[in-house]
Protein backbone atom coordinates (compact mmCIF):
# COMPACT_ATOMS: atom_id res chain seq x y z
CA UNK A 1 0.00 0.00 0.00
CA UNK A 2 1.38 3.15 -0.99
CA UNK A 3 2.44 5.43 2.21
CA UNK A 4 0.21 8.08 1.54
CA UNK A 5 -2.48 6.02 0.91
CA UNK A 6 -2.24 4.64 4.05
CA UNK A 7 -2.02 8.49 5.70
CA UNK A 8 -5.17 9.08 3.74
CA UNK A 9 -7.04 5.85 5.65
CA UNK A 10 -5.17 6.86 8.98
CA UNK A 11 -7.27 9.94 8.57
CA UNK A 12 -10.46 8.41 7.83
CA UNK A 13 -10.48 6.30 10.55
CA UNK A 14 -9.46 9.40 12.59
CA UNK A 15 -12.26 11.31 11.88
CA UNK A 16 -14.28 8.46 12.06
CA UNK A 17 -13.66 8.67 16.56
CA UNK A 18 -13.67 12.55 16.03
CA UNK A 19 -17.11 12.99 17.33
CA UNK A 20 -16.87 16.45 17.46
CA UNK A 21 -14.99 18.94 16.02
CA UNK A 22 -15.11 23.12 16.60
CA UNK A 23 -14.31 25.19 13.81
CA UNK A 24 -13.78 29.29 14.41
CA UNK A 25 -16.78 29.42 16.86
CA UNK A 26 -18.18 32.73 17.86
CA UNK A 27 -21.16 33.47 19.67
CA UNK A 28 -22.95 36.31 20.93
CA UNK A 29 -25.66 38.01 23.17
CA UNK A 30 -26.86 40.73 21.70
CA UNK A 31 -23.59 42.84 21.04
CA UNK A 32 -21.69 41.01 23.50
CA UNK A 33 -19.08 39.16 21.90
CA UNK A 34 -19.05 35.95 24.61
CA UNK A 35 -17.00 33.28 22.78
CA UNK A 36 -14.25 34.59 20.32
CA UNK A 37 -13.20 32.15 17.77
CA UNK A 38 -12.76 28.84 19.41
CA UNK A 39 -11.59 26.01 17.58
CA UNK A 40 -11.11 22.24 19.40
CA UNK A 41 -11.95 18.20 18.40
CA UNK A 42 -12.74 15.90 20.65
CA UNK A 43 -12.42 12.52 19.86
CA UNK A 44 -15.12 9.68 20.74
CA UNK A 45 -15.56 8.17 24.59
CA UNK A 46 -12.71 10.82 25.88
CA UNK A 47 -14.10 13.42 28.78
CA UNK A 48 -12.83 16.76 27.98
CA UNK A 49 -12.53 19.38 31.31
CA UNK A 50 -13.33 22.82 30.19
CA UNK A 51 -11.98 25.40 32.54
CA UNK A 52 -11.33 29.12 33.44
CA UNK A 53 -12.38 31.93 35.62
CA UNK A 54 -16.31 32.82 35.72
CA UNK A 55 -17.65 34.71 32.58
CA UNK A 56 -15.03 33.31 30.58
CA UNK A 57 -17.85 31.85 28.41
CA UNK A 58 -17.51 28.15 29.41
CA UNK A 59 -21.54 27.93 29.92
CA UNK A 60 -21.93 29.97 26.58
CA UNK A 61 -18.98 27.70 24.19
CA UNK A 62 -20.82 24.06 25.45
CA UNK A 63 -24.60 25.77 24.58
CA UNK A 64 -23.75 26.38 21.73
CA UNK A 65 -23.24 22.67 21.01
CA UNK A 66 -26.73 21.32 21.60
CA UNK A 67 -27.75 24.97 20.05
CA UNK A 68 -29.42 25.85 23.17
CA UNK A 69 -27.42 29.20 23.08
CA UNK A 70 -29.81 30.59 20.67
CA UNK A 71 -33.03 30.29 22.59
CA UNK A 72 -31.89 33.24 24.35
CA UNK A 73 -33.42 36.22 22.89
CA UNK A 74 -30.46 38.30 21.28
CA UNK A 75 -28.22 35.52 20.71
CA UNK A 76 -26.20 34.35 17.75
CA UNK A 77 -23.66 32.24 16.93
CA UNK A 78 -21.18 32.14 14.11
CA UNK A 79 -19.09 29.12 12.89
CA UNK A 80 -18.51 25.24 12.25
CA UNK A 81 -19.74 22.53 14.82
CA UNK A 82 -19.76 19.33 13.51
CA UNK A 83 -20.78 15.97 15.31
CA UNK A 84 -20.46 12.70 14.09
CA UNK A 85 -19.24 14.72 10.96
CA UNK A 86 -22.24 16.11 10.79
CA UNK A 87 -22.15 20.54 10.46
CA UNK A 88 -25.07 21.22 13.36
CA UNK A 89 -25.67 24.90 11.83
CA UNK A 90 -25.82 23.14 8.31
CA UNK A 91 -28.85 24.58 6.26
CA UNK A 92 -31.62 22.24 7.33
CA UNK A 93 -29.99 21.33 10.61
CA UNK A 94 -32.85 20.73 13.04
CA UNK A 95 -31.88 21.80 16.54
CA UNK A 96 -34.45 19.32 17.89
CA UNK A 97 -33.05 16.38 16.54
CA UNK A 98 -29.46 17.70 17.14
CA UNK A 99 -30.10 17.70 20.69
CA UNK A 100 -31.15 14.26 21.13
CA UNK A 101 -27.64 13.69 20.11
CA UNK A 102 -26.09 16.00 22.65
CA UNK A 103 -27.66 15.46 26.39
CA UNK A 104 -26.95 18.23 28.83
CA UNK A 105 -26.61 18.46 32.43
CA UNK A 106 -27.46 21.60 34.23
CA UNK A 107 -25.64 23.74 37.29
CA UNK A 108 -28.18 23.39 39.59
CA UNK A 109 -30.12 19.86 39.39
CA UNK A 110 -33.60 20.39 37.68
CA UNK A 111 -35.85 17.46 37.33
CA UNK A 112 -39.18 18.50 35.80
CA UNK A 113 -41.35 19.45 38.87
CA UNK A 114 -44.75 17.02 39.24
CA UNK A 115 -43.01 14.36 37.80
CA UNK A 116 -41.99 11.16 39.16
CA UNK A 117 -38.83 9.87 39.37
CA UNK A 118 -39.86 7.41 36.99
CA UNK A 119 -41.44 9.92 34.83
CA UNK A 120 -38.40 12.13 34.52
CA UNK A 121 -36.12 9.71 32.86
CA UNK A 122 -39.00 8.28 30.32
CA UNK A 123 -40.40 11.66 29.75
CA UNK A 124 -37.55 12.26 26.91
CA UNK A 125 -38.17 8.51 24.99
CA UNK A 126 -41.80 8.91 25.68
CA UNK A 127 -41.63 12.35 24.06
CA UNK A 128 -39.56 10.77 21.74
CA UNK A 129 -42.52 8.51 20.29
CA UNK A 130 -41.55 5.11 22.29
CA UNK A 131 -44.87 4.32 24.13
CA UNK A 132 -44.30 0.43 25.04
CA UNK A 133 -44.04 -0.17 28.33
CA UNK A 134 -41.49 -2.52 28.30
CA UNK A 135 -39.60 -0.80 26.78
CA UNK A 136 -39.98 2.30 28.73
CA UNK A 137 -38.99 0.13 31.78
CA UNK A 138 -35.97 -1.46 30.25
CA UNK A 139 -34.62 1.73 29.32
CA UNK A 140 -35.68 3.88 32.71
CA UNK A 141 -33.72 1.09 34.22
CA UNK A 142 -30.69 1.21 32.13
CA UNK A 143 -30.44 4.87 32.45
CA UNK A 144 -31.12 5.08 36.69
CA UNK A 145 -28.27 1.80 36.57
CA UNK A 146 -25.94 3.79 34.24
CA UNK A 147 -26.35 6.92 36.64
CA UNK A 148 -25.74 4.84 39.57
CA UNK A 149 -28.88 5.91 41.04
CA UNK A 150 -31.04 2.64 40.92
CA UNK A 151 -30.38 0.40 44.18
CA UNK A 152 -31.43 4.06 46.13
CA UNK A 153 -34.99 4.84 43.97
CA UNK A 154 -36.07 1.45 42.88
CA UNK A 155 -38.62 0.99 45.55
CA UNK A 156 -39.72 4.58 45.33
CA UNK A 157 -40.01 5.16 41.36
CA UNK A 158 -43.79 6.80 41.64
CA UNK A 159 -42.23 9.34 44.23
CA UNK A 160 -41.42 12.81 42.77
CA UNK A 161 -38.14 13.55 41.13
CA UNK A 162 -38.23 16.68 43.45
CA UNK A 163 -38.50 14.58 46.84
CA UNK A 164 -34.80 13.65 46.30
CA UNK A 165 -31.50 15.05 47.65
CA UNK A 166 -29.64 17.85 45.79
CA UNK A 167 -27.13 14.94 44.82
CA UNK A 168 -29.52 12.38 43.62
CA UNK A 169 -31.42 14.55 41.95
CA UNK A 170 -28.18 15.39 39.54
CA UNK A 171 -27.69 11.82 38.77
CA UNK A 172 -31.99 12.00 38.18
CA UNK A 173 -30.83 14.56 35.68
CA UNK A 174 -27.85 12.26 34.35
CA UNK A 175 -30.31 9.30 33.96
CA UNK A 176 -32.78 11.57 32.01
CA UNK A 177 -30.20 12.65 29.89
CA UNK A 178 -28.49 9.43 29.56
CA UNK A 179 -32.36 7.72 28.80
CA UNK A 180 -32.20 8.87 25.62
CA UNK A 181 -28.63 7.56 24.69
CA UNK A 182 -26.88 10.54 23.22
CA UNK A 183 -23.49 9.88 21.78
CA UNK A 184 -22.45 12.93 23.65
CA UNK A 185 -22.80 14.91 26.57
CA UNK A 186 -22.79 18.11 28.18
CA UNK A 187 -22.35 19.01 31.75
CA UNK A 188 -22.00 22.81 33.20
CA UNK A 189 -20.57 21.93 36.78
CA UNK A 190 -23.15 19.39 37.77
CA UNK A 191 -21.21 19.25 40.82
CA UNK A 192 -20.83 22.69 41.94
CA UNK A 193 -23.88 22.52 44.19
CA UNK A 194 -23.65 19.90 45.69
CA UNK A 195 -21.49 18.03 48.58
CA UNK A 196 -18.10 16.64 48.30
CA UNK A 197 -19.50 12.32 49.01
CA UNK A 198 -22.41 13.19 45.88
CA UNK A 199 -19.61 14.58 44.19
CA UNK A 200 -17.66 11.94 44.20
CA UNK A 201 -20.26 10.16 43.33
CA UNK A 202 -20.63 11.24 40.49
CA UNK A 203 -17.14 11.49 39.37
CA UNK A 204 -16.88 8.02 39.85
CA UNK A 205 -19.55 7.59 37.72
CA UNK A 206 -18.23 9.78 35.17
CA UNK A 207 -15.39 6.60 34.64
CA UNK A 208 -18.01 4.46 33.63
CA UNK A 209 -20.01 6.76 31.32
CA UNK A 210 -16.96 7.33 28.91
CA UNK A 211 -16.98 4.02 27.79
CA UNK A 212 -20.18 4.63 26.27
CA UNK A 213 -20.61 8.57 26.13
CA UNK A 214 -18.22 11.24 24.99
CA UNK A 215 -18.34 13.82 27.94
CA UNK A 216 -17.70 17.77 28.12
CA UNK A 217 -17.59 18.82 31.61
CA UNK A 218 -17.24 22.42 32.83
CA UNK A 219 -15.54 22.77 36.15
CA UNK A 220 -14.45 25.38 38.49
CA UNK A 221 -12.25 22.54 40.51
CA UNK A 222 -8.46 22.04 39.55
CA UNK A 223 -8.58 18.68 41.10
CA UNK A 224 -11.86 17.65 39.62
CA UNK A 225 -10.75 18.71 36.21
CA UNK A 226 -7.49 16.42 36.66
CA UNK A 227 -9.36 13.61 38.16
CA UNK A 228 -12.12 12.96 35.30
CA UNK A 229 -10.87 14.61 31.90
CA UNK A 230 -8.52 12.48 29.64
CA UNK A 231 -8.50 16.50 27.91
CA UNK A 232 -8.43 20.18 28.86
CA UNK A 233 -9.40 22.98 27.51
CA UNK A 234 -8.47 26.77 29.33
CA UNK A 235 -10.72 29.52 28.65
CA UNK A 236 -10.23 33.30 29.41
CA UNK A 237 -12.11 35.80 28.14
CA UNK A 238 -14.06 34.10 25.45
CA UNK A 239 -11.13 31.97 23.99
CA UNK A 240 -9.64 29.32 24.11
CA UNK A 241 -6.10 30.03 25.10
CA UNK A 242 -4.97 26.16 25.45
CA UNK A 243 -6.41 22.62 24.63
CA UNK A 244 -4.10 19.57 25.51
CA UNK A 245 -4.08 16.40 27.24
CA UNK A 246 -4.62 16.91 30.99
CA UNK A 247 -1.87 15.42 32.35
CA UNK A 248 0.23 17.95 30.16
CA UNK A 249 -2.02 20.78 31.07
CA UNK A 250 -1.57 20.36 34.91
CA UNK A 251 2.17 19.60 34.38
CA UNK A 252 3.69 21.88 31.80
CA UNK A 253 1.00 24.04 30.38
CA UNK A 254 2.57 25.41 27.16
CA UNK A 255 0.82 28.72 27.98
CA UNK A 256 2.22 31.41 30.66
CA UNK A 257 -1.42 32.20 31.29
CA UNK A 258 -2.84 28.50 31.60
CA UNK A 259 0.10 28.27 34.02
CA UNK A 260 -1.19 31.08 36.25
CA UNK A 261 -4.61 30.25 36.27
CA UNK A 262 -3.78 26.79 37.26
CA UNK A 263 -1.59 27.52 40.22
CA UNK A 264 -3.97 29.78 41.37
CA UNK A 265 -2.47 33.34 40.61
CA UNK A 266 -5.85 34.46 39.13
CA UNK A 267 -9.02 33.30 39.10
CA UNK B 1 -23.41 47.59 79.10
CA UNK B 2 -25.89 50.58 79.70
CA UNK B 3 -26.72 50.93 75.90
CA UNK B 4 -28.51 47.75 76.82
CA UNK B 5 -30.73 48.34 79.31
CA UNK B 6 -34.18 49.51 78.86
CA UNK B 7 -34.68 53.12 78.36
CA UNK B 8 -37.46 55.83 78.95
CA UNK B 9 -38.89 55.97 75.70
CA UNK B 10 -38.97 52.08 75.25
CA UNK B 11 -41.25 50.75 76.87
CA UNK B 12 -44.23 53.11 75.30
CA UNK B 13 -42.61 51.78 71.98
CA UNK B 14 -43.47 48.06 73.29
CA UNK B 15 -46.71 49.53 74.26
CA UNK B 16 -47.61 51.26 70.46
CA UNK B 17 -46.47 48.06 69.13
CA UNK B 18 -48.83 45.58 71.34
CA UNK B 19 -51.64 47.80 70.49
CA UNK B 20 -51.14 47.66 66.77
CA UNK B 21 -51.04 43.99 67.19
CA UNK B 22 -54.27 44.17 68.88
CA UNK B 23 -56.11 46.34 66.46
CA UNK B 24 -55.12 44.16 63.64
CA UNK B 25 -55.80 41.04 65.02
CA UNK B 26 -59.42 42.31 65.80
CA UNK B 27 -59.69 43.39 62.58
CA UNK B 28 -58.48 40.18 61.49
CA UNK B 29 -61.60 38.47 63.71
CA UNK B 30 -63.90 41.03 62.68
CA UNK B 31 -63.40 40.54 59.27
CA UNK B 32 -64.23 36.47 59.10
CA UNK B 33 -67.10 36.87 61.52
CA UNK B 34 -69.62 37.66 58.75
CA UNK B 35 -68.78 34.15 56.76
CA UNK B 36 -69.35 32.71 60.10
CA UNK B 37 -72.56 34.24 60.82
CA UNK B 38 -73.50 34.12 57.65
CA UNK B 39 -73.24 30.20 57.86
CA UNK B 40 -74.58 30.00 60.35
CA UNK B 41 -77.56 32.06 59.96
CA UNK B 42 -78.39 30.04 56.42
CA UNK B 43 -78.10 26.76 58.23
CA UNK B 44 -80.69 28.01 60.90
CA UNK B 45 -83.29 28.80 58.41
CA UNK B 46 -82.17 26.73 55.94
CA UNK B 47 -81.62 23.57 57.22
CA UNK B 48 -85.89 22.50 58.09
CA UNK B 49 -86.06 22.66 54.63
CA UNK B 50 -83.59 20.39 53.26
CA UNK B 51 -85.12 16.65 53.04
CA UNK B 52 -85.22 14.29 50.17
CA UNK B 53 -87.80 15.40 48.43
CA UNK B 54 -85.95 19.15 48.23
CA UNK B 55 -83.21 17.38 45.97
CA UNK B 56 -85.86 15.16 44.08
CA UNK B 57 -88.69 17.13 43.49
CA UNK B 58 -89.63 20.20 41.39
CA UNK B 59 -91.14 23.00 43.10
CA UNK B 60 -94.84 23.29 43.55
CA UNK B 61 -96.84 25.83 42.17
CA UNK B 62 -97.21 28.86 45.03
CA UNK B 63 -98.76 28.64 48.20
CA UNK B 64 -98.38 24.76 48.33
CA UNK B 65 -96.67 22.86 50.42
CA UNK B 66 -93.57 20.33 49.62
CA UNK B 67 -91.64 20.66 46.26
CA UNK B 68 -88.37 20.73 45.90
CA UNK B 69 -85.47 22.28 43.26
CA UNK B 70 -83.98 18.94 42.11
CA UNK B 71 -84.53 20.80 38.60
CA UNK B 72 -82.33 24.23 39.96
CA UNK B 73 -79.82 21.83 40.68
CA UNK B 74 -79.79 19.78 37.75
CA UNK B 75 -80.05 23.19 35.50
CA UNK B 76 -77.02 24.70 37.98
CA UNK B 77 -74.89 21.13 36.91
CA UNK B 78 -75.41 21.74 33.33
CA UNK B 79 -74.69 25.09 33.20
CA UNK B 80 -71.26 24.91 34.94
CA UNK B 81 -70.85 21.70 33.08
CA UNK B 82 -71.34 24.22 29.23
CA UNK B 83 -69.07 26.95 30.93
CA UNK B 84 -66.24 24.49 32.26
CA UNK B 85 -66.24 22.81 28.77
CA UNK B 86 -65.37 25.68 27.11
CA UNK B 87 -64.07 27.67 29.80
CA UNK B 88 -61.30 25.63 31.25
CA UNK B 89 -59.50 25.14 28.27
CA UNK B 90 -59.94 28.45 26.58
CA UNK B 91 -58.67 30.20 29.91
CA UNK B 92 -55.64 27.48 30.36
CA UNK B 93 -55.39 28.28 26.83
CA UNK B 94 -54.92 32.02 27.25
CA UNK B 95 -52.67 31.54 30.78
CA UNK B 96 -49.89 29.34 29.15
CA UNK B 97 -49.68 31.48 26.25
CA UNK B 98 -49.17 34.83 28.80
CA UNK B 99 -46.50 32.75 30.25
CA UNK B 100 -45.24 30.61 27.88
CA UNK B 101 -45.14 33.05 24.31
CA UNK B 102 -45.73 36.45 24.92
CA UNK B 103 -43.20 38.83 26.11
CA UNK B 104 -43.12 42.82 26.05
CA UNK B 105 -45.78 44.90 24.97
CA UNK B 106 -48.38 42.22 23.59
CA UNK B 107 -48.06 40.41 27.11
CA UNK B 108 -48.80 43.73 28.76
CA UNK B 109 -51.57 44.74 26.82
CA UNK B 110 -53.35 40.94 26.58
CA UNK B 111 -52.45 40.55 30.78
CA UNK B 112 -54.20 44.35 30.82
CA UNK B 113 -57.03 43.02 28.77
CA UNK B 114 -57.66 40.20 30.54
CA UNK B 115 -58.02 41.58 34.09
CA UNK B 116 -60.23 44.02 32.81
CA UNK B 117 -62.62 41.27 31.61
CA UNK B 118 -62.07 39.64 35.20
CA UNK B 119 -63.92 42.94 36.63
CA UNK B 120 -66.28 43.52 34.07
CA UNK B 121 -69.49 43.08 36.38
CA UNK B 122 -71.16 40.14 35.64
CA UNK B 123 -74.60 41.72 35.20
CA UNK B 124 -72.75 43.64 32.20
CA UNK B 125 -71.78 40.17 31.11
CA UNK B 126 -74.89 38.84 31.16
CA UNK B 127 -76.58 41.70 29.07
CA UNK B 128 -73.95 41.40 26.44
CA UNK B 129 -75.16 37.57 26.11
CA UNK B 130 -78.83 38.87 26.33
CA UNK B 131 -78.07 41.15 23.36
CA UNK B 132 -75.54 38.35 21.22
CA UNK B 133 -77.49 35.15 21.83
CA UNK B 134 -80.99 35.55 23.51
CA UNK B 135 -82.31 38.37 21.45
CA UNK B 136 -81.94 35.96 18.12
CA UNK B 137 -82.38 32.40 19.77
CA UNK B 138 -84.38 33.20 23.19
CA UNK B 139 -83.30 32.15 26.87
CA UNK B 140 -81.05 28.82 26.94
CA UNK B 141 -78.59 26.73 28.89
CA UNK B 142 -76.52 27.58 25.97
CA UNK B 143 -76.36 31.49 26.88
CA UNK B 144 -76.51 30.67 30.49
CA UNK B 145 -73.38 28.71 30.06
CA UNK B 146 -71.82 31.50 27.93
CA UNK B 147 -72.09 33.66 30.28
CA UNK B 148 -70.45 31.69 32.57
CA UNK B 149 -67.57 30.88 30.73
CA UNK B 150 -67.18 34.41 29.82
CA UNK B 151 -66.66 35.17 33.86
CA UNK B 152 -64.56 31.63 34.04
CA UNK B 153 -61.79 32.61 31.40
CA UNK B 154 -60.35 35.57 32.80
CA UNK B 155 -59.57 33.82 36.35
CA UNK B 156 -58.73 30.31 35.08
CA UNK B 157 -55.98 32.52 32.66
CA UNK B 158 -54.23 34.49 35.71
CA UNK B 159 -54.24 31.71 37.89
CA UNK B 160 -52.89 29.09 35.12
CA UNK B 161 -50.23 31.69 34.29
CA UNK B 162 -49.32 32.44 37.86
CA UNK B 163 -48.69 28.81 38.39
CA UNK B 164 -46.46 28.48 35.17
CA UNK B 165 -44.66 31.44 36.44
CA UNK B 166 -43.52 29.21 39.38
CA UNK B 167 -41.57 27.58 37.35
CA UNK B 168 -37.94 28.68 36.57
CA UNK B 169 -36.61 29.12 33.18
CA UNK B 170 -33.64 26.40 33.30
CA UNK B 171 -36.54 23.72 33.82
CA UNK B 172 -37.77 24.53 29.94
CA UNK B 173 -34.42 24.51 28.94
CA UNK B 174 -33.52 20.91 30.42
CA UNK B 175 -36.95 20.10 28.44
CA UNK B 176 -35.17 21.06 24.96
CA UNK B 177 -32.45 20.26 25.69
CA UNK B 178 -33.58 16.39 25.39
CA UNK B 179 -34.69 17.56 22.32
CA UNK B 180 -38.17 18.43 23.05
CA UNK B 181 -39.93 20.84 20.92
CA UNK B 182 -40.51 23.80 22.96
CA UNK B 183 -44.44 23.63 22.60
CA UNK B 184 -44.35 19.99 23.73
CA UNK B 185 -42.18 21.23 26.23
CA UNK B 186 -44.94 23.61 27.67
CA UNK B 187 -47.30 21.03 27.10
CA UNK B 188 -46.38 17.74 28.04
CA UNK B 189 -43.80 18.72 30.83
CA UNK B 190 -44.62 22.21 32.33
CA UNK B 191 -48.17 21.90 32.26
CA UNK B 192 -48.85 18.32 33.39
CA UNK B 193 -45.54 19.03 36.42
CA UNK B 194 -48.07 22.03 37.61
CA UNK B 195 -51.49 19.91 37.30
CA UNK B 196 -52.16 20.49 40.99
CA UNK B 197 -51.68 24.43 40.66
CA UNK B 198 -53.64 24.76 37.72
CA UNK B 199 -56.60 22.15 39.12
CA UNK B 200 -56.83 24.45 42.37
CA UNK B 201 -57.20 27.72 39.93
CA UNK B 202 -59.96 25.94 37.99
CA UNK B 203 -61.92 24.61 41.29
CA UNK B 204 -61.97 27.60 42.78
CA UNK B 205 -63.03 29.29 39.01
CA UNK B 206 -65.84 26.68 39.32
CA UNK B 207 -67.02 27.95 42.98
CA UNK B 208 -67.37 31.50 41.89
CA UNK B 209 -69.56 31.04 38.53
CA UNK B 210 -71.55 28.22 41.04
CA UNK B 211 -72.97 31.08 42.97
CA UNK B 212 -73.58 33.54 39.61
CA UNK B 213 -76.89 34.86 39.31
CA UNK B 214 -76.87 38.49 37.56
CA UNK B 215 -75.71 37.07 34.39
CA UNK B 216 -78.51 34.02 34.59
CA UNK B 217 -81.08 36.54 35.16
CA UNK B 218 -81.35 37.20 30.46
CA UNK B 219 -80.01 34.04 29.58
CA UNK B 220 -81.01 30.86 30.82
CA UNK B 221 -83.18 32.67 32.96
CA UNK B 222 -85.48 30.30 34.97
CA UNK B 223 -87.47 27.29 34.49
CA UNK B 224 -89.75 25.85 36.66
CA UNK B 225 -90.06 22.84 35.78
CA UNK B 226 -86.84 20.29 34.19
CA UNK B 227 -85.68 22.00 31.19
CA UNK B 228 -86.63 19.66 28.01
CA UNK B 229 -83.30 20.72 26.25
CA UNK B 230 -80.31 22.72 26.30
CA UNK B 231 -81.99 24.97 24.06
CA UNK B 232 -84.91 26.13 26.82
CA UNK B 233 -84.72 28.49 29.57
CA UNK B 234 -83.41 26.49 32.75
CA UNK B 235 -83.48 26.92 36.53
CA UNK B 236 -80.52 27.34 38.25
CA UNK B 237 -80.10 27.39 42.18
CA UNK B 238 -79.22 31.31 42.48
CA UNK B 239 -81.88 31.81 40.45
CA UNK B 240 -84.24 30.12 41.98
CA UNK B 241 -83.13 31.66 45.05
CA UNK B 242 -83.91 34.80 43.96
CA UNK B 243 -87.26 33.88 42.82
CA UNK B 244 -88.44 32.30 45.94
CA UNK B 245 -87.04 35.04 47.98
CA UNK B 246 -88.92 37.20 46.75
CA UNK B 247 -92.37 35.41 46.28
CA UNK B 248 -93.73 36.00 49.68
CA UNK B 249 -94.93 32.51 50.22
CA UNK B 250 -93.43 31.31 53.20
CA UNK B 251 -92.49 27.44 52.24
CA UNK B 252 -90.81 29.01 49.32
CA UNK B 253 -88.63 31.67 51.33
CA UNK B 254 -87.88 28.53 53.41
CA UNK B 255 -86.57 26.73 50.46
CA UNK B 256 -84.83 29.57 49.50
CA UNK B 257 -82.59 29.57 52.37
CA UNK B 258 -82.24 25.87 52.07
CA UNK B 259 -81.15 26.47 48.33
CA UNK B 260 -78.72 29.27 50.00
CA UNK B 261 -77.41 26.34 52.32
CA UNK B 262 -76.78 23.91 49.63
CA UNK B 263 -74.86 26.64 47.83
CA UNK B 264 -72.79 28.34 50.33
CA UNK B 265 -71.71 23.93 51.21
CA UNK B 266 -71.10 23.44 47.75
CA UNK B 267 -68.57 26.45 47.66
CA UNK B 268 -67.21 25.33 50.96
CA UNK B 269 -66.80 21.79 49.80
CA UNK B 270 -64.80 22.81 46.64
CA UNK B 271 -62.27 25.34 49.17
CA UNK B 272 -62.34 22.87 51.41
CA UNK B 273 -60.91 20.03 48.46
CA UNK B 274 -58.49 22.30 46.85
CA UNK B 275 -56.75 23.10 50.14
CA UNK B 276 -56.59 19.71 51.06
CA UNK B 277 -54.72 18.82 47.39
CA UNK B 278 -52.31 21.99 48.11
CA UNK B 279 -51.89 20.92 51.07
CA UNK B 280 -50.93 17.03 49.71
CA UNK B 281 -48.61 18.16 46.39
CA UNK B 282 -47.22 20.73 48.68
CA UNK B 283 -47.63 24.86 49.12
CA UNK B 284 -46.37 25.77 45.83
CA UNK B 285 -48.92 23.84 43.52
CA UNK B 286 -46.46 22.07 41.46
CA UNK B 287 -44.16 20.32 44.14
CA UNK B 288 -46.28 16.86 44.22
N1 LIG C 1 -28.22 35.74 28.98
C1 LIG C 1 -27.13 36.53 28.88
N2 LIG C 1 -27.24 37.78 28.39
C2 LIG C 1 -26.16 38.59 28.26
N3 LIG C 1 -24.91 38.23 28.63
C3 LIG C 1 -24.73 37.00 29.14
C4 LIG C 1 -25.83 36.08 29.29
N4 LIG C 1 -25.36 34.94 29.81
C5 LIG C 1 -24.02 35.14 29.98
N5 LIG C 1 -23.65 36.36 29.58
C6 LIG C 1 -22.29 36.90 29.59
O1 LIG C 1 -21.49 36.12 28.75
C7 LIG C 1 -20.22 35.90 29.34
C8 LIG C 1 -19.93 34.42 29.39
O2 LIG C 1 -20.83 33.82 30.28
P1 LIG C 1 -20.79 32.28 30.60
O3 LIG C 1 -20.67 31.54 29.33
O4 LIG C 1 -21.96 31.97 31.46
O5 LIG C 1 -19.44 32.14 31.43
P2 LIG C 1 -18.91 30.94 32.32
O6 LIG C 1 -19.81 29.78 32.13
O7 LIG C 1 -17.53 30.70 31.82
O8 LIG C 1 -18.88 31.41 33.73
C9 LIG C 1 -20.26 36.56 30.71
O9 LIG C 1 -19.56 37.78 30.63
C10 LIG C 1 -21.70 36.79 30.98
O10 LIG C 1 -21.89 37.98 31.70
MG1 LIG D 1 -21.06 28.88 33.58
Amino acid sequence: MPADNFEREKAIVNLQHEILNVDNLHAWFGDFHAVKGVSLAVQQGQVVALIGPSGCGKSTFIRCINRLHEEVPGARVQGRVTIGGQDIYGRGADPVRIRRYVGMVFQKPNPFPGLSIFENVAVGLKLGGISKRTVLDEQVERALRQAALWEEVKDKLRQPGTSLSGGQQQRLCIARALAVEPPVILMDEPTSALDPISTAKIEDLLHELKKSVTILIVTHNMQQASRVSDKTAFFLLGELIEYGETSQIFTNPARPKTEEYITGRFG
Amino acid sequence: MAVFRPAVGDRRRKFKSHLMMLVLMAAAVLGSLPFLFITWYVLQKGLGAVNWDFFTQIPKGPGETGGGVANAIIGSGVLIFLASLSGIPWGMGVGIYLSEYSTGRTARILRFAVDLLASVPSIVVGIFVYGLIVVPFGFSAYAGGIALMIIMIPVVARSTEEILRLIPAHIREAGLALGVPRWKVILRIIVPGSRAGILTGVMLAIARVAGETAPLLFTSFGNQFHARGLNQATASLPVQIYTFAKSGFEDWEQQAWAGALVLVLFVLFINLTTRLLMHQRGAKGHAG
